[in-house]
């Protein structure tokens, strides 16, 4: 009886990834098509791929997406973990402050976060383009990096780094040496993070860019009005890169287990 | 350890010259207008004044309204069931499929939508395969259809998440007791289960609610150039019109909308008890369901 009652929740389960992977397969099949058509499979080609890399705009916008990405995360990173090591010794009302602001910014929809972007830049009499982009990003990624660190500097032992320099260790060693080893599975969620939040991100990058700089989601944006089968090969590629990093990054853990299992 | 104090002031910089001094020039752009330059300041609640007066502006709010309900509640009408059929599975496969619900979301959210316009269009994929039953063609994109579609599309992982990760969280021994004690399948699910999910699917209706009300990606690709709705207002008003002063009375009209709706989301969580919910992974998705 109790198998009998679940064929229908399978079901329920499989529509629904059907639902949420249709998109994305069509995306891909359409890729190979031979012909412009984005609704009619014609034949099998890597026509669109040819034109893709052809294509300087939509290269220059992947060198955008990519680089602003990892600069962004880097910066970031290393921002928002100094500021959770901080703020584990600051004062409580200091503490609350920032955090407070610090959820106003994640909270905030962000268009509205956009365009306060965009009055600052013009306010300060700063062109638009590349180096805006990267500042944006910087300081909507950052918020993510400390809410992903805070939590585990709060697990710390408060007395880890005064040993350590009890010790002889100098303050940057204490940080470096026993601080940060400690954290690091949150450094590496909050980077991720940032990563993926940067890569993707439309809204900010659209109203903080300028000069012609366009990143993958603005280039996308903008020729959505026009069919340009070239979109379906460049988010093929941008799906498989994500699939190949995804399985890494379930597959090393597993081996690295394995391996200590073998040492042990 | 007071030598890490130090740490923060280069983020204080940081708060204070992309969140703060923003924040407060919307706030200046929403009480001046245009021909006030600053050095002129002079205060109005004009902008705001005429966003309650003229009635399109208020149909503008209230249609964006009326779309976030009906995708929340579609969404929590497909998204429950299916993370209560996920969460009755092994713990394994429960893995993998939570993993695979959550991929398409790591997906550039443009790309997935504007995959939808070659299916819904006049000869896209959807009519072109009803067309072998001979039916339609149905003009499908650019209604409230497409846009319900594309919002369900990109907001259903965020009610599945939640609600999933509170049904497993659930202690299996009251569901048992509850049948022991002589309760039917369904009294067990109304009276035990139901209400001990209800912290996720609070915070599955905030996921879902605020991006929904708040997006112009998904009305503008999918709902057409006319398609208006309160984000693709903002836009307008910013990057075609380049009222800059109406733009920020309305994005403030916005984001306090949302801001009260979060606190009151925040205080019926606690009412409700929420427990060891894993704040960090919350934060997280909402930040994902932002887009």
């Amino acid at each position: 009886m109790r198998k009998s009652k679940h064929i229908p929740s399978w079901l329920m389960v499989v529509l629904c990834l059907l639902f949420l992977y249709l998109p994305i397969v069509v995306m891909m099949i359409f890729s190979f098509n031979s012909t412009k058509s984005t609704s009619v499979f014609t034949g099998f080609s890597f026509r669109w791929y040819q034109t893709l890399f052809e294509d300087n705009d939509m290269m220059r916008a992947v060198y955008v997406s990519v680089s602003i990405a990892v600069i962004a995360t880097f910066v970031s990173t290393v921002l928002g973990t100094l500021t959770a090591i901080g703020l584990s010794k600051t004062k409580k009302v200091m503490k609350e402050f920032i955090l407070q602001i610090n959820n106003l910014s994640i909270l905030n929809p962000e268009i509205v976060t956009a365009i306060s972007l965009m009055l600052l830049f013009s306010a300060l009499n700063i062109q638009k383009g590349y180096m805006t982009m990267l500042l944006a990003h910087i300081s909507f990624c950052t918020p993510f990096v400390i809410t992903n660190v805070l939590p585990k500097v709060r697990q710390l032992d408060a007395n880890l780094a005064d040993a350590a320099m009890d010790l002889g260790a100098t303050p940057f060693q204490a940080l470096w040496k026993v601080i940060i080893p400690q954290i690091k599975p949150g450094i590496f969620a909050g980077a991720l993070l940032a990563f993926t939040m940067s890569f993707d991100d439309f809204i900010i990058s659209y109203f903080v860019t300028g000069n012609g700089v366009q990143n993958i989601s603005i280039i996308v944006y903008n020729m959505s009005k026009r069919t340009n089968p070239s979109i379906n090969a460049l988010s093929t590629i941008v799906v498989l890169v994500i699939l190949v990093v995804l399985i890494l990054s379930r597959l090393l853990p597993m081996l690295n287990k394995k391996k200590e299992k073998r040492v042990q | 350890m007071h030598h890490f104090k130090k740490l923060i002031s280069p983020y204080l910089f940081v708060l204070f010259l992309f969140t703060l001094l923003p924040m407060l020039l919307i706030v200046i752009y929403a009480i001046t207008i245009s021909k006030n330059e600053v050095l002129t300041f002079t205060i109005t609640f004009e902008n705001f004044q005429r966003f309650f007066r003229d009635s399109i502006f208020i149909s503008v709010l209230l249609q964006s309204f009326k779309l976030g309900l009906i995708t929340t509640a579609i969404c929590l009408f497909i998204g429950y069931p299916v993370a209560y059929a996920i969460s009755l599975l092994k713990e394994k496969t429960q893995t993998y499929l939570i993993l695979l619900i959550t991929i398409p979301t790591w997906i550039n959210l443009l790309i997935r939508t504007y995959s939808w316009v070659s299916i819904l269009s006049s000869k896209g994929i959807l009519n072109n395969f009803l067309a072998k039953f001979g039916i339609g063609p149905l003009n499908l994109l650019y209604t409230d259809f497409a846009v319900i579609i594309g919002m369900i599309y990109s907001c259903l992982p965020f009610m599945i998440l939640p609600i999933h990760s509170s049904l497993t969280k659930m202690d299996q021994s009251l569901h048992e007791a509850s049948m022991d004690l002589g309760a039917n399948p369904m009294i067990t699910f109304l009276k035990i289960t139901f209400p001990l999910s209800l912290p996720g699917v609070l915070t599955g209706i905030t996921m879902v609610f605020l991006p929904a009300i708040s997006t112009f990606v998904i009305p503008k690709i999918l709902g057409g150039a006319q398609y208006t709705l309160i984000g693709s207002f903002i836009e307008t008003q910013f990057i075609t019109i380049g009222n800059w002063n109406f733009g920020s009375a309305v994005s403030l009209i916005l984001a306090a909308f949302i801001l009260i709706l979060m606190s009151l989301m925040n205080a019926a969580d606690r009412y409700t008890n929420s427990g060891d919910r894993d704040e960090d992974e919350t934060r997280r998705l909402k930040r994902y369901a932002k887009k």
